[in-house]
């Protein structure tokens, strides 16, 4: 009610002042640079691809009609394509859940102090300094049917024959592994630390035994974080493509979609194909996304009370 | 034959009726842990055990492998060499390889700190319009996997020209950096005390000698850390750099790459190794050095204190 008379006594004031007071200034030029960053290289060129999306080539015009929809067409009708999604789920899928549900006890049993607690999570990082071309090229050696591993096996009677780790969908898994399984460990210890241990004291002293505890506790508590730690390990495992040619099938069980976009992109230089499997990518990776943050907006979101 | 299985078998029960003795024997004083740790304990470390004989048979049998000669169906290579090394610095011009790499870093950190250190202290000190859809088209980026922004950005370079070159490499990389940059200093400038600018501001200094004599200095820290990061992630980054890069403008990940799926089967192994091993040992000394500065967490994430959950 005030506010009209409020604005009329402030108009005297000059237009930069008014500004101002709203939080506009010169000094919010200082978000220019990022500004234009975020334009030149990260909206324009998406935005210019999404159109791309709808400027087929003749070939694929004429192969699977459609008009302007012809790449979508292809997409959708392609099996070679298509069945590239499933392929990549199913890679993608397993390894994150794996990522996430085996760092979830271990990060919950290493989570006191102990020694060499320092050393463990410095060694975990390793894999980081690693990469996937280099994880790649170690499980080729390590994991082959030459390598260490087989010859091992072998040796203590386990298996006859060697066991077919690499060049295959269990050879991308190994190595979604070991590239994610760290990554979600710090991210969940991080998350359970930011946990004020007093609230979990408190249970056990109104009597709730360990499960009870962690179902009714510590889970609900956790459950944001898990969610995020799911949906950054999944976003690892569903972008991957050196391991998918390096140490996967390419043409067979691995071929993931990121392989396929490239494929287009570099090998068939068919840009307007590559920027729509590149959308697809997106449109399946935040259709993900959305059912875990769904999901998450079901649990509890208030504070965890600790230092995070 | 039977006498030496006698004499193996008879000193067991003494090195196990100790052991056996002592198990059920409550002897350990409350507060204290009993040395048998639970089953679920057991499993949690044998999990560990097997992740960490993956790695270390992944590490050590590259670096075997890199110095090895005619290694076959043996525990072993038969003999060992440098070899490996000289033949794969000259053969992918390691030198050229390496220098690019760590001018394409050394680039995208500069760069990237100097975009994203002003928009970090907008975002952590400042009220405005828009602020949150900025916030968001800020860390859009590294929501994204790599592949899906990268393909229509490297189609745009390939259309502007820039293709293959060192200058299109080190704009690509600025994607994920400049996000990580803002994500990594926005904290730490909420965590400097705004009394502290106030100050200076009340004793005179413009806004130009706030920055260059209170922010700066306070700042260094947190910049050497979000460097450091950037430098972890942009010399590993392959995805982004293999779209765009090409001969003269590969850096050492993708160049190894290239080297591994060379037509007709790639290059030999050892000499891929060699290549890998120098990487791997390049990435180390980083890593230590930035774990003096960084936590671990840090390197995989966004720090602590930035979660809005």
């Amino acid at each position: 009610m005030t506010a009209p008379a409020v604005r009329r006594t402030q108009s005297t004031a000059s237009l930069r002042h008014r500004l101002a007071e709203r939080g506009i200034d010169t000094s919010l030029l200082m978000l220019v640079p990022a500004l234009v960053f975020a334009v030149a290289l990260f909206i324009y060129p998406f935005s210019y691809g999404i159109g791309l999306t709808f400027q087929p080539s003749v070939a694929v015009q004429e192969q699977w009609g459609g008009g302007v929809f012809a790449n979508y067409v292809a997409f959708f009708k392609d099996s070679f394509v298509f069945d590239s999604v499933y392929l990549t789920m199913r890679l993608a899928l397993p390894a994150a859940l794996f990522n996430v549900l085996a760092s979830l006890p271990m990060a919950f049993k290493l989570r006191h102090r102990f020694r060499g607690k320092k050393l463990l999570t410095t060694l975990l990082v390793l894999p980081i300094t690693l990469g996937t071309v280099l994880t790649a090229q170690g499980l080729l050696i390590f994991a082959g049917r030459q390598g260490w591993l087989n010859r091992f096996l072998l040796q203590i009677g386990v298996i006859d024959q060697p066991l077919a780790l690499v060049n295959n969908y269990l050879g991308v898994m190994f190595s979604l592994i070991i590239s994610g399984f760290p990554f979600a460990f710090l991210l969940i210890s991080s998350y359970l630390s930011g946990i004020d241990p007093s609230i979990e004291a408190a249970a056990k002293t109104m009597g709730a035994n360990w499960q009870q505890r962690f179902r009714r506790v510590i889970l609900p508590l956790l459950a944001p974080g898990l969610a995020t730690t799911f949906i950054l390990t999944f976003v690892l495992a569903f972008s991957v493509f050196p391991s998918a040619r390096l140490v996967g099938d390419a043409m067979g069980a691995t071929r993931v979609m990121a392989l396929m976009g490239y494929r287009a992109f570099a090998e068939q230089i068919d840009y307007p194909m590559a920027s729509t499997i590149a959308v697809m990518m997106g449109v399946v990776e935040l259709a993900v996304i959305a059912l875990v943050l769904l999901w998450r907006s079901f649990m509890y979101k208030g504070t965890t009370g600790g230092k995070g | 034959m039977a006498t030496q299985t006698v004499a193996s078998g008879a000193p067991r029960p003494d090195v196990t009726a100790p052991r056996n003795r002592k198990r059920p024997k409550p002897g350990v004083p409350p507060g204290e842990r009993s040395l048998v740790a639970s089953p679920s304990t057991w499993v949690v470390w044998a999990g560990t055990a097997a992740f960490f004989i993956f790695l270390i048979g992944i590490l050590v049998s590259v670096m075997v492998d890199s110095f090895g000669r005619s290694w076959f169906t043996t525990w072993l290579p038969e003999t060992f060499s440098t070899d490996w090394y000289a033949s794969a610095w000259d053969r992918f011009g390691m030198t050229q390889v390496i220098g690019v790499t760590l001018a394409v870093a050394v680039a995208v950190i500069i760069l990237s700190v100097l975009i994203g250190v002003p928009a970090a202290y907008l975002l952590a000190r400042r009220r405005f319009p828009f602020k949150k859809l900025l916030t968001v088209l800020f860390f859009l980026p590294v929501l994204m996997p790599p592949i899906t922004y990268g393909i229509p950005l490297a189609t745009v370079m390939y259309n502007m020209g820039l293709g293959r070159s060192l200058t299109a490499v080190i704009l690509v990389n600025l994607v994920p950096s400049v996000p990580f940059v803002i994500m990594t200093m926005t904290p730490f400038i909420e965590q400097i005390n705004p009394a502290i600018e106030s100050a200076a501001r009340m004793s005179g200094a413009n806004t130009r000698r706030v920055f260059t004599r209170i922010l700066m200095p306070l700042l260094v820290p947190g910049v050497l850390a979000a460097s450091i990061l950037v430098l972890v992630r942009t010399v590993g980054m392959f995805e982004l750099t293999f779209l765009v890069s090409g001969p003269g403008s590969d850096t050492l990940v993708v160049a190894i790459y290239r080297a591994m799926t060379a037509a007709g089967g790639g290059e030999s192994r050892p000499l891929i190794s060699a290549m890998a091993v120098v990487y791997t040992l390049s990435m180390m000394a980083i890593l230590i050095i930035a774990l003096r500065f960084v936590s671990p967490v840090q390197l995989v994430a966004r720090v602590k204190e930035s979660r809005e959950d």
